[in-house]
């Protein structure tokens, strides 16, 4: 059997039937050392008989022997080893659900490494056959351990994920300040996806709560571009067409000084500083009057 | 990679056949799972192009199309036209938006509402507009 | 052939759009309107659209019609009930609907209608809620 040197990477050893065999028959062996060594690693010194754990590694043991049967152990892409690759995603997934850390994960594997070359060693004979072997299953298992790095990190971004999703449902309430006028405070940056979800509240609310007035309050939006201003704008249209009006409140000095060196044009839009004075406009808009009890001056909000 | 689900395929000659057509995106808008407003979005944007393959390509056929790729699912619309193709496709696809002159062809408009648009036209052969909106685009 | 119905309240007339206009009945529909307010005398008319679950360009271009040749019989033009989507949708696809002026509901429509006609009526300040 030849031995190639690893020049090209699509030049692979192919391992040999006899230590294939032999793998096979000391299946249960690498278990026991597997899990052994596994127990000790975790600082456990409790027998190691936790069934969950013991049949995960088992069932891993098959598969991964099996494939390496099947696929030739060349190419790692090969559908060969598509099923070792499930198995080892779904342990990693589920070992994650668990507490277990990624580096766990990590030595969960190379210690089945470790178990795997003792048993080789034990075996064969040959060196230069011994360090082929070795080096193709480090090769195979190394590339496993990748894998489950990436799907603990995949089980992360699916928690990020969520959790912008629940950011973004909670950081546009709507609020009804008065019959007839609702207030917004934007809080964080508004990009395009968030804009969509702040119009569908805001018109929903609108129509819930029969506004006719909607003051959006940005002090909460950290910088002003001219992409922000368009969605200030977009907003401002959509609440119109609707048949309501809208006021921008929260103008900072920085802001205004921003849209007019950006030449974006707010001429068409009413824009206060505070939430207060907007609130003040709607009212009067609404041709509404606040006043003191019992006395004859009028305090105009 | 795109995956076709299912599809189908609806002939356009006439102004009668806009209404059918739009019923029909709108089935696989609903079974894609897609929210009010994003159902409305691909509606809206196939009524565009469809009046467009009507009065510019001179009647022609539209390809619907229920499509996953990854982990996204979505709607994919196809119109075909053998009519004269657009000259200047760089000209109509310019935005207008911001004179508010309301388009022609209502190109840029269109493609705001969608995720994926892509036209294809040759003068004399005719023009292919392709769109694809995602559930959650 | 397939007709809208236009109610007549008052000095108002009610269209409530609730199929798909298709050319010939828009057709139908924009010189029903333009007749209807010379017959009656019309000040206002009230275009519900809260069953229209689509605008697209086409049907934008017959309600800025319906407005303008209204205004040109000397009657203002609301559109009343647009659904929230159709208000982003339009906003997205750049359909500016000049000349159309809105209201939440009927009820609004009606109110702001009587505003703008009996109150003074500004042309400059189409969506003020304010006539003072």
């Amino acid at each position: 059997m030849r031995i190639f040197a690893r020049q090209k990477l699509t030049q692979y050893f192919i391992m040999q039937n006899s230590t294939l065999n032999l793998l096979k028959s000391r299946q249960n062996d690498i278990l026991k050392l597997w899990l052994d060594k596994q127990s000790f690693s975790t600082g456990s010194f409790e027998n190691f008989s936790d069934s969950n754990e013991e049949n995960e590694s088992r069932e891993f043991i098959e598969t991964f022997i099996h494939s390496l049967s099947h696929s030739g152990a060349a190419d790692l892409n090969s559908p060969g080893f598509d099923k070792v690759n499930d198995v080892i995603t779904g342990i990693s997934i589920s070992r994650g659900k668990r507490g277990y850390s990624p580096r766990e994960t990590g030595v969960y594997l190379f210690t089945f490494k470790e178990s795997i070359f003792e048993v080789l060693n034990e075996s064969l004979t040959d060196s230069d056959l011994l360090y082929a072997e070795s080096q193709e299953i480090s090769r195979i298992l190394d590339n496993m351990t990748i894998l489950t790095f990436e799907a603990f990190m995949k089980g992360r971004e699916d928690v990020i994920l969520r959790q912008t999703d629940e950011i973004s449902e909670i950081s546009t309430p709507v609020i009804k300040v008065w019959d007839g006028i609702v207030a917004l405070p934007i809080i964080g940056t508004l990009d395009s996806a968030r804009t969509q979800v702040v119009m569908e509240n805001l018109l929903l609310q609108i129509v819930e709560t029969e506004s006719s007035i909607a003051i959006l309050d940005i002090s909460g939006v950290p910088a002003v571009d001219s992409l922000v201003a368009q969605h200030l704008i977009k907003t401002v249209s959509a609440t119109r067409l609707m048949g309501a009006e809208c006021i921008i409140s929260g103008i900072r000095p920085e802001i205004a000084q921003t849209v007019v060196h950006l030449g974006i044009d707010l001429s068409n839009i009413i824009t206060k500083a505070t939430l207060a004075s907007a609130l003040q406009t709607a009212f009067l808009m609404l041709q509404l009057e606040v006043r003191k009890k019992g006395n004859i001056s009028n305090i105009h909000g | 990679m795109i995956i076709v689900a299912n599809k189908e395929e609806m002939p356009i000659i006439r102004e009668q056949d806009v209404i059918p057509f739009r019923n029909r995106v709108k089935d696989y808008a609903v079974k894609a799972g897609m929210s009010i407003l994003n159902q409305t979005k691909l509606i809206t944007a196939a009524s565009e192009l469809v009046r467009n393959l009507l009065k510019y390509g001179g009647g022609g056929r539209v390809k619907i199309e229920a499509v996953t790729s990854g982990r996204e699912v979505g709607v994919r619309l196809t119109f075909e036209d053998k009519g004269p193709g657009i000259k200047d496709i760089d000209l109509a696809m310019r935005d207008g938006y911001s004179t508010g002159r309301s388009m022609g062809l209502g190109l840029p408009g269109t493609k705001r509402l969608v995720n994926v648009f892509d036209i294809k036209s040759e003068l004399g052969m005719g023009t292919t507009v392709t769109i694809i909106k995602w559930k959650n685009g | 052939m397939d007709k809208i119905p236009i109610l007549k309240m008052g000095d108002f007339l009610l269209i409530t759009i609730q199929v798909d206009l298709y050319d010939q009945l828009a057709e139908n529909l924009e010189s029903d309107l333009v007749n209807a307010v010379n017959k009656f005398k019309s000040k206002g008319v009230l275009i519900d659209i809260s069953a229209v679950s689509i605008i697209d360009s086409f049907m934008g271009r017959i309600l800025g019609n319906i407005a303008i040749m209204s205004k040109i019989m000397d009657a203002q033009t609301v559109v009343v009930g647009m659904q929230p989507a159709v208000a982003i949708t339009l906003v997205e696809l750049g359909l500016p609907l000049n000349g159309v002026i809105s209201a939440l509901n009927v009820e609004k429509g009606m109110e702001l209608l009587r505003k703008k006609i009996y109150n003074g009526y500004n042309p400059e300040q189409d969506y003020d809620h304010s006539s003072e």
